[in-house]
């Protein structure tokens, strides 16, 4: 694997992505596509008391989504909502030990699909985050994110 | 690890008897062509008898074929050239949707440069209509360029019919036959073919070489401007050692095409009945007889195409996702777009190109690993619903 354009990490949490697969009865969902390569992710969360309890991801995305999604939701679990809004796609790839360039967007699919899962957890439930200030489910990565 | 690699539209070994033609020309025969002096005349002579075993493979006269750097320049050379030769005459030049970029890009700089381009449409299947394409033929119309098979999907256009139409009109026709080259039985006389693009390295030789084949009766401007090589069309000193292994490769697949059509056609349909038979909710892309003896396109509903190459290829299993070149780009193919393939299914297709080096073991060793990629990421896939 050597000479794989992806180093170790990344391949390992490819072929065996924790997390991944479905929630039964989710307190929150979010769902998410990319709008540089038309890839989709979405998000299960189980929330308590504000803490994020279990996290699910699924995917229609290349190696380095399922990969980034892998290390998101490990990011997150446990954590309270603010907490895991502030995961970036930029700590994701800190995470993964780098992706390279043309994959950074993938990693934002991750970090945004969360925000989502959120936002729309939050809408349901009339609650305000500091995090999710300024943030659109519909919003475009290109503008943002850049490396 | 098991190694298997299944891409070859994309390239192919060089085989060891080309190898062997081409060796003692780096080093011990490597004078001038054009020097006068016995090394000279050897490496002449040695030129001269791979451009007619390059005649021979498409029933042409040796005096019509040109060597160029590959498929690529050989494309550049025909449609530019004819153009631009017949520019008094008219404008129009007829192609279709499915072209390797090599044409479209050039039809695309003649647009820029005031020429009148029509791109037919396909069928579901990968072909063109002969009445559609008919009834594109205007009075202006000086040149027919139609790929002979497609990379991506493998499908065969009707390249004699075609043939028959241009010749009756008076126009010029050209085929990009860089993947129909020792994969399908060509004679451009029968099949009235103007202009023909080869590559070497698609037929087992070397990369870095191709020709053009010129029917005598056509007027084409020269493409390279200096020494007298090629009968003065394109100077500069020839790529010798290319030249000999693409002469020995054009041999040995003239010599083996049956029996390379038909070992390969079998692996194709073992590979695509296995694929079929043990892996739920698979299409063909192209069509199911006229098509590539080695090529294969798959859709795998609900897994994306980057998912399943980056699974293969952990496992040794190279193969590609529609062309070599769109890999990082959200754009689908526009060869699986011109077949009217929906998007998400034009991001689940991968390419498996199948070769005389192809084993039954190693097709089945990839269907295993398909199985397992299907499984494991279809589960994860928010589009998946399980059947039953
Ligand atoms: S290419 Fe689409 S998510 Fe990576």
């Amino acid at each position: 694997m050597g000479n794989n354009m992806f180093n170790d990490k990344v391949i390992e949490h490819f072929m065996n992505p924790h997390n991944a697969g479905e929630m039964e009865n989710p307190d929150a969902e979010g769902t998410i596509g990319s709008p540089v390569c038309g890839d989709i992710m979405q998000i299960f969360l189980k929330i308590e008391d504000n803490i994020i309890k279990d996290v699910k991801f699924k995917t229609f995305g290349c190696g380095s989504a399922i990969a980034s999604s892998s290390v998101a939701t490990d990011m997150i679990k446990g954590k309270t909502i603010e907490e895991a809004l502030k995961v970036t796609n930029k700590q994701v790839i800190e995470e993964l030990g780098g992706l390279p360039s043309q994959k950074v967007h993938c990693s934002v699919l991750s970090e945004q699909a969360i925000k989502t899962a959120i936002y729309n957890y939050a809408k349901e439930h009339n609650l305000e985050f500091e995090g999710l200030k300024g943030f659109d489910p519909n919003y475009d990565p290109h503008d943002h994110h850049d490396e | 690890m098991r190694e298997v690699y299944l891409d070859y539209s994309a390239t192919t070994p060089v085989k060891k008897e080309v190898l062997d033609a081409m060796l003692p020309y780096f080093t011990q025969e490597f004078g001038n062509p054009s020097s006068l002096y016995r090394k000279g005349r050897e490496s002449r002579a040695a030129l001269e008898k791979a451009r007619k075993q390059v005649a021979d493979l498409i029933g042409a006269n040796d005096r019509e074929i040109f060597f160029t750097s590959g498929g690529t320049e050989s494309d550049n050379w025909a449609v530019k050239g004819v153009a631009f030769a017949n520019k008094s005459k008219g404008n129009h030049i007829i192609t279709t949707k499915i072209e390797h970029h090599a044409l479209l890009h050039t039809c695309e700089y003649l647009e820029e440069n005031g020429f009148e381009v029509t791109y037919l449409d396909v069928d579901k299947y990968g072909k063109i209509d002969l009445n559609d394409f008919e009834n594109a033929i205007r009075d202006t119309t000086i040149l027919v360029s139609i790929i002979f098979a497609n990379n991506e999907i493998g499908t065969i256009q009707p390249i004699k019919e075609i043939g028959e139409i241009t010749r009756k009109r008076g126009i010029i026709f050209h085929t990009d036959a860089v993947q129909a080259l020792g994969n399908v039985d060509i004679n451009v006389n029968e099949m009235n073919i103007d202009l023909l693009s080869m590559s070497a390295h698609k037929i087992y030789g070397p990369k870095g070489i191709g020709a053009l084949y010129v029917n005598r009766k056509v007027k084409l401007p020269n493409f390279m401007h200096g020494g007298a090589q090629e009968y003065k069309r394109r100077a500069g000193t020839e790529n010798v050692t290319g030249i000999i292994g693409f002469g020995k490769a054009a041999e040995l697949a003239k010599e083996s095409l049956h029996e390379h059509i038909k070992k390969v056609t079998d692996l194709r349909n073992y590979f695509i009945q296995s694929v079929m038979e043990k892996i739920d909710e698979v299409t063909l892309n192209g069509h199911p007889t006229d098509r590539l003896p080695g090529n294969i396109n798959m859709t795998f509903a609900y897994v994306e195409g980057e998912t399943i190459l980056l699974y293969l290829d952990v496992h040794g299993i190279s193969a590609s996702s529609g062309s070599a070149c769109s890999s990082s780009s959200f754009q689908a193919s526009h060869v699986l777009q011109a077949i009217g393939i929906p998007l998400e299914n034009a991001l689940s297709s991968i390419r498996f190109t199948v070769g005389d080096f192809t084993t039954k073991e190693d097709l089945d060793y990839v269907v295993e690993t398909l199985m397992v990629i299907t499984d494991k990421y279809r589960s994860i896939s928010p589009f998946y619903k399980k059947k039953g």
